[in-house]
């Protein structure tokens, strides 16, 4: 098979491919790194690339195949990772200076749970420093761009992955979810991707930017991709306090599951002003489609949606603030040179580690948690968030999911909003509510603006709803294929 | 007006966990520096910390012995600051709900009557690494062996009136923990350490502007340092000054506290709940449970050991200083039926040869079954009290058993009356002159004439049996 053909198959169709002896793991390798070779230099989307290290993975696992010793639905399928997944002996930067020489001691979770499934690694996505970002202009590494518009950015802070599988570079990557990390990309790229409840996947091993809000989760070309991935990195981890103890169900099981009567509640907040018109154009078409599926639309209200973005600002940098303090130039990571005395070393290294962003963040956490601020911001922005959470338990006595965009708009110019903190901020509107409430969200491509760029559709599920979740992207996907479109370019 | 001293101190107790408080990493003491810090303790990127449910319950059997309330929901909080032991850049501890919440400790004071001295909080929290500023020329070297060691701060209310009630709410506290098992009150390696915070007013007056005096170690220095600080914040204010609230640390070389850094330069710690713990939920049965396994503690031992075996208050007190020294005391009481002289035994030369050695009873090589025999070979009369003293001394060399040691040194005291007997009339025989003088009226010669049988019987005959045949021939 070509490789071209070999990058345009789903994750069933490649595990099929390599299991009846259609293509070895070597060939789909070596299609993917070809691919990422000949078309990454334009795109930036990744920041290391094993080359070497994937081809010889990819010898084991063709031989353990053969051998029969691995034949799980991800054994053989290459991946990519975004660069805040420790991977053992793998430089591991977190798009950061400070981490340029940070070769990780041990594995995530995440990397050892793809490892033992038999996934071979393609190398380690580009992403905002630190997750830091809505448009991966914030890398240490350089901006990505974006496969359907190379003046786009692919948006933040996953950015590289989205990008990656865009692009067809990976068949799928993870990423991560802080306040949109995710399905804010995915939807720039028109990608589909999920950020599973929080605590459904361990954390250990994945670099912290704002730890009651981080969560992983899979991006791939389709729910059903992202189904298969999520059954092998889901579930608890006596590492992880935080991880959920939760039974995982088998994700695919119910893929095919019926979604006639569906309720689904629209926020009206989610389609006020702030909303580009043309994102909404097609986000009420893809609603009126889901009505022709069987699906009930009914509108519903997150009366405090409006303080989530404040709210996000406040603890996420506060829980950044502390959480980047071990990166202080005295065990790993960048240390200034010839430093004077003890806080010289520290201001220096940190001040030439960190990017404007961390900054700013660490800056602004900093004084949220300071004696005499603490009340004010911290404890007001926790309080509020539990009234934001609480909107959504409402919504749900009434509702089944919700819906709505996964921005506000689509993909903007690289540099457009750069000097403008607040207006990158706001690219995160839709997607921050539901990290606050700690639900799962995800996003999927559900048709074009007319400026050409793909459009997302947010899918919001109550707690531990993945599977319900997946479904219906998936029976929307069996009934569409804006998921399967491919940049022209990246062909 | 007399100036009055106000303390309060802030006990840190090293739980004796095997391993860390949010790591699997070994706890013991002395190794190769970082040999014993795991990606966890080093806070690399990505870790997560996962509490230790063995911290929690020895600090929950710690709340119940002080009576203290357990907080059914407990948070554990960062402290943030930056310094180079310290790998995270901050210290999980717990802030504004520590697991033990208001208990109290009665201590005794020098006239016999108590006092209960009030326990604010008791929270859990790790330990840093150390700094060693030693062979690195011109830089500092980190060990993180002691990084994430789980330690119970204990922090009393400021109602200690002077050193000396300092020390024995310290000394309480010493040996509560050990009771419990919760800390080996090793002070030298610093599992068992304290900061006092000490203040002078004027009786009635609100209280004065404190100092914290940090890190003391040992009994001698707390008490030593309080005095200082107690003397230097009296001369301050006299002499028209104030004292400034500040951290200072005592030399033990001067006998002097020092300022360390004034309150301008204190951190601001930012505390804030640690997201990457869950809350510490802690059930009535949970509680209960541990309650269940609680130890006799000591002012309980104590009152029993004053009831049960007639001890005073003072030696009672001594055998009660820790949990292995009452067994071992109750252990020979028993086995001579003769508490009294355990007591004594135990206090004097047992303790004696303890101190010579810098040994814990547990660590004693005369067992108490040993010792029982000992007492027992005095009260039958087999061994005098100076010869028992000897054989002592020679168990504790491990020569050998009790009598074997009483057979090779020859000590079996002599009460044969037929054979005291004809020594005394020997005795007498060779004296005329000075039986002569006692018999005229001369007490104190008595004496004398032990002191003759004594000598000729190289010191085995039993005195009090010469005491009762010589009376007998002299007054004859």
């Amino acid at each position: 098979m070509s490789q071209e053909s070999i990058s345009s198959l789903s994750l069933k169709e490649l595990h099929t491919g390599i299991h009846t002896g259609q293509f070895s793991v070597m060939e789909a390798t070596d299609a993917y790194l070809d691919r990422i070779e000949r078309l990454d230099g334009e795109l930036n989307s990744f920041i290391t690339v094993l080359r070497a290290q994937a081809q010889q993975q990819a010898q084991v696992i063709d031989q353990k195949i053969r051998q029969g010793e691995l034949q799980g639905p991800l054994a053989g399928i290459p991946y990519a990772l975004k660069d805040l997944f420790c991977t053992e002996g793998i430089l591991t930067t977190c798009g950061s200076k400070m981490l340029a020489n940070f070769v990780s001691p041990y594995d995530a979770h995440v990397t050892s749970q793809l490892k033992a499934a038999g996934g071979v690694l393609l190398g380690k996505n580009n992403m905002d420093e630190f997750a830091m970002g809505s448009s991966n202009e914030n890398s240490a590494y350089g901006v990505v761009r974006n496969p359907w518009n190379t003046d786009c950015v692919p948006g933040g802070s996953s950015g590289g992955g989205a990008a990656a599988i865009a692009a067809r570079l990976a068949p799928m990557v993870l990423g991560t979810d802080t306040g949109g990390s995710i399905r804010q990309p995915g939807s720039f790229c028109g990608v589909t991707g999920i950020k599973p409840t929080y605590g459904r996947i361990s954390r250990y091993g994945m670099i912290a930017f704002a730890s009651s809000l981080d969560q992983c989760g899979p991006m791939a070309v389709s729910a059903e991709d992202c189904a298969i991935t999520l059954n092998v990195i889901a579930g608890f981890d006596e590492r992880d306090s935080t991880s959920a103890q939760a039974t995982v169900p088998d994700y695919t099981t119910t893929l095919n599951d019926s979604i006639h009567g569906l309720r689904i509640g629209l926020p009206k907040e989610f389609f006020a002003a702030g909303l580009d018109s043309q994102v909404a154009t097609v986000i009420e078409r893809a609603v009126k489609e889901f009505e022709q599926l069987g699906a009930v639309v009914k509108e519903v209200s997150l009366p405090n949606a409006h303080l989530a973005v404040p709210v996000y600002y406040v603890v996420a940098p506060a829980e950044a603030s502390s959480n980047l303090s071990r990166f202080d130039g005295v065990r790993f990571g960048h240390r200034c040179e010839d430093p004077q005395d003890l806080t010289d070393l520290y201001k220096r290294s940190r001040w030439e580690g960190f990017g404007e962003e961390v900054k700013r963040r660490i800056m602004v956490g900093t004084y949220a948690l300071s004696a005499g601020y603490y009340d004010a911001y911290y404890l007001k922005a926790q309080q509020v968030r539990r009234l934001i959470k609480q909107d959504f338990v409402d919504a749900f006595k009434e509702v089944d999911v919700i819906m709505g965009p996964s921005a506000p708009t689509t993909a903007f110019k690289i540099g457009e909003k750069a000097d403008d903190p607040v207006a990158m901020y706001l690219a995160d509107i839709y997607t921050i509510p539901t990290s606050l409430a700690g639900l799962p969200g995800m996003t999927f491509p559900i048709g074009f603006a007319a400026d050409g760029l793909p459009v997302g559709m947010q899918l919001i599920g109550n707690y531990f709803q993945e599977a319900r979740m997946l479904n219906i992207a998936h029976q929307y996907q069996l009934n569409s294929d804006w998921h399967l479109k491919l940049p022209a370019r990246f062909a | 007006m007399e100036w009055e001293t106000v303390i309060g101190l802030e006990i840190h107790a090293q739980l004796a966990t095997n391993s860390k408080i949010f790591s699997g990493s070994s706890t013991a003491y002395g190794a190769e520096p970082n040999t014993q810090a795991s990606l966890v303790d080093l806070g690399m990127p990505g870790v997560l910390p996962v509490l230790n449910k063995k911290a929690v319950e020895m600090a929950i059997r710690f709340g119940l012995a002080i009576n203290a309330t357990i907080t059914p929901r407990s948070v554990f909080a960062r402290k943030n600051y930056f310094y180079p032991d310290l790998p995270k850049g901050y210290q999980i501890s717990q802030f504004e709900l520590p697991v033990v919440a208001q208990g109290y400790l009665d201590i005794e004071l020098d006239d016999g009557s108590s006092k209960r001295i009030g326990v604010t909080r008791a929270h859990l929290e790790e330990d840093a690494g150390k700094s060693l500023h030693e062979d690195f020329h011109g830089k500092t070297g980190i060990d993180l062996n002691r990084a994430g060691t789980p330690l119970l701060e204990i922090v009393s209310e400021p109602d200690l009136r002077s050193a000396k009630e300092a020390v024995a709410y310290m000394k309480k506290m010493h040996a509560l923990v050990r009771y419990l098992g919760v800390c080996d009150g090793n002070m030298q390696e610093g599992s068992f350490r304290c900061d006092a915070n000490v203040s002078v007013r004027k009786p009635g007056q609100p209280f004065g502007t404190r100092a914290e005096i940090k890190n003391l170690n040992s009994f001698r220095f707390i008490e030593r340092a309080i005095h200082y600080e107690v003397e230097r914040q009296i001369e301050l204010l006299e002499s028209g000054g104030k004292v400034i609230q500040e951290t200072r640390l005592y030399d033990p070389d001067q006998g002097e506290t020092r300022s360390m850094r004034s309150k301008e330069d204190a951190n601001d710690y930012r505390y804030f709940p640690d997201p990457d713990l869950l809350p510490v939920e802690i059930t009535a049965t949970e509680i209960e449970a541990i309650r269940a396994t609680l130890p006799e503690l000591p002012t309980a031992k104590k009152q029993r050991f004053m009831q049960t075996y007639h001890l005073g208050s003072y030696e009672a007190d001594a055998l009660t200083s820790s949990s292995e020294l009452g067994d071992y005391f109750e252990r020979v009481a028993q086995g001579t039926q003769d508490a009294k002289l355990a007591a004594n035994w135990l206090m004097g030369g047992l303790a004696a040869l303890l101190n010579k050695h810098e040994l814990e009873i547990s660590a004693a090589p005369v067992a108490a079954e040993t010792l029982t025999q000992l007492l027992n070979r005095i009260k039958d009369q087999t061994l005098s009290s100076t010869a028992a003293k000897d054989v002592l001394e020679a168990l504790w060399q491990g020569e050998g058993s009790v009598d074997a040691i009483i057979e090779a040194k020859g000590l079996k005291q002599i009460s044969d009356t037929s054979a005291i007997e004809a020594m005394l009339d020997e005795i007498i025989a060779n004296n005329p002159s000075q039986v002569a003088e006692y018999r005229s009226g001369k007490d104190k010669l008595f004496a004398f004439f032990v002191g003759q049988a004594m000598r000729a019987s190289k010191g085995k005959a039993n005195p009090s049996t010469v005491n009762d045949i010589l009376k007998q021939k002299l007054e004859g």
